[in-house]
């Protein structure tokens, strides 16, 4: 990405070496190349946006857990996987989830695919949302699994996570962490006894099977991130 | 106030006689109901939830999507919002400001909200704030279900705004600022 926008920048350079005869040439030329430019950096911007497809390799990180502890995925050798989720606590879908993410925590970290949360919100827009918030509520909640903040806030673009709760399940292969599910967690966020579908588990209990996931990608309703 | 646009067919007014009077109301403390607004769909709500004032309708998916594909020359913006959301908060009184600057302009807040929260939260942020556009609930916990036919670029996260004039449809995952919003809106007059 880096390579991209120096070559940007060094167009002009190119441009103003070779036509250095007429002035009129030149202003031309200039307003190409801010064109250039602009158009590099959109599609730099696109590209983060984006994120991970179903397939891609995820990044692993280091960040600050409730415990003042750094986690990161390679921190559980033993795990055939992991069920990344995206989540805070001011939104009220995170909030109703709550539960079924302990849940999953408890069902599948024993079978290898441990529940890792990640809080990707910036502080300063979301106040309930900070880092001693973050241990209060984990606290209250009695979370089982690391509840991790996303400092700087690198990771979230990267798996380009866009809401709270937003779930990403990870295979672990010889090549990496392979993404195998983003979505929600079930089809019904507002009651948990009305629900049909079970996305998450569904994803993790074929990749358990040595299977891909049925459904590799669901939407749901959920609160923006707050950058 | 709120639903404006409710009882201008002649054959819905009929059939919604219970809300007659509510509305005949509303109609007078709003300027827009002196022109003839003729609502293209039958409106269906599933339910609706009356708090003093305030006639709240709520739609499964089903029965919304009308709202988002009238053709009827005129410029709509459909919002997806919930009161405890921030950043719809925000924005909302730029979707206000824009109706008073154009009036002909179309504006339905479409809220997020959790349906056991409509009388304690919706309702009264709506009479709070005294909101003037229409609003209306989408209940439809399955979101995998409905918000690809919204958009299938849609994450679902919110606020996501929809603006339309007949078959142009343009669809935001984002917040605005009001000239943001305005730019956006000034496109489809042309």
């Amino acid at each position: 990405m880096k390579q991209i926008k120096y070559l940007a920048f060094a167009l002009p350079f190119t441009f103003f070496a070779c036509g250095s005869g007429e002035n009129t040439e030149t202003s031309t030329e200039e307003v190409d190349t801010v064109a250039v430019t602009e158009e590099v950096e959109e599609e730099i911007e696109e590209e983060v946006v984006s994120g991970y497809s179903v397939g891609d390799m995820a990044t692993d990180f280091s960040l600050m857990n409730i415990d003042d502890e750094m986690v990161s995925l390679a921190d559980f050798p033993e795990a055939k996987g992991y069920i990344v989720t995206f989540t805070c606590n001011h939104c009220p879908y995170a909030i109703a989830y709550e539960d079924r993410i302990i849940a999953l925590d408890k069902k599948y970290k024993e079978l290898g695919y441990p529940v890792i949360a990640i809080n990707p919100n910036n502080p300063e827009i979301a106040e309930d949302d900070s880092f001693d918030k973050m241990k209060v509520r984990a606290q209250e909640k009695g979370f089982t699994f690391p509840y991790l903040f996303d400092e700087g806030q690198k990771i979230y673009p990267q798996y380009g996570a866009t809401k709270t709760p937003h779930m990403f399940v990870l295979e672990k292969t010889e090549e990496g962490n392979r993404v195998a599910y983003i979505g929600t967690i079930d089809d019904n966020y507002e009651d948990e006894s009305a629900v049909t579908e079970r996305y998450v588990e569904d994803a993790v209990d074929a990749l358990l099977k040595g299977e891909q996931p049925a459904v590799t990608e669901t939407k749901a309703i959920g609160c923006s991130i707050k950058a | 106030m709120i639903q404006t646009k409710l009882i201008i067919s002649v054959f819905l007014s009929s059939l919604l006689t219970l809300s007659c009077s509510t509305n005949e109301n509303k109609k007078a403390n709003n300027p827009k109901d002196s022109e003839t607004e003729v609502t293209s769909f039958e409106r269906n709500p599933k339910d609706i939830v009356t708090v003093d004032d305030v006639k709240l309708e709520v739609y499964d998916f089903e029965n919304f999507e009308p709202f988002t594909k009238q053709m009827d020359n005129k410029i709509h913006i459909i919002n997806f919002w919930a009161t405890w959301c921030i950043p719809c908060v925000k924005e909302l009184p730029y979707f206000e400001q824009l109706s008073e600057k154009y009036p002909t302009v179309e504006i339905l807040l479409v809220s997020m909200d959790f349906s056991t929260k409509i009388e304690s939260d919706l309702i009264p942020f709506i009479q709070k704030n005294k909101l003037k556009s229409e609003v209306i609930m989408l209940h439809e916990p399955d979101g995998n279900s409905w918000i690809p036919k919204i958009d299938p670029n849609w994450s679902g996260a919110i606020p996501a705004t929809i603006i339309y004039k007949n078959e142009k449809v343009k669809f935001y995952e984002q917040s605005f600022t009001f000239e943001e919003l305005e730019t956006e809106y000034l496109k489809f007059t042309k």
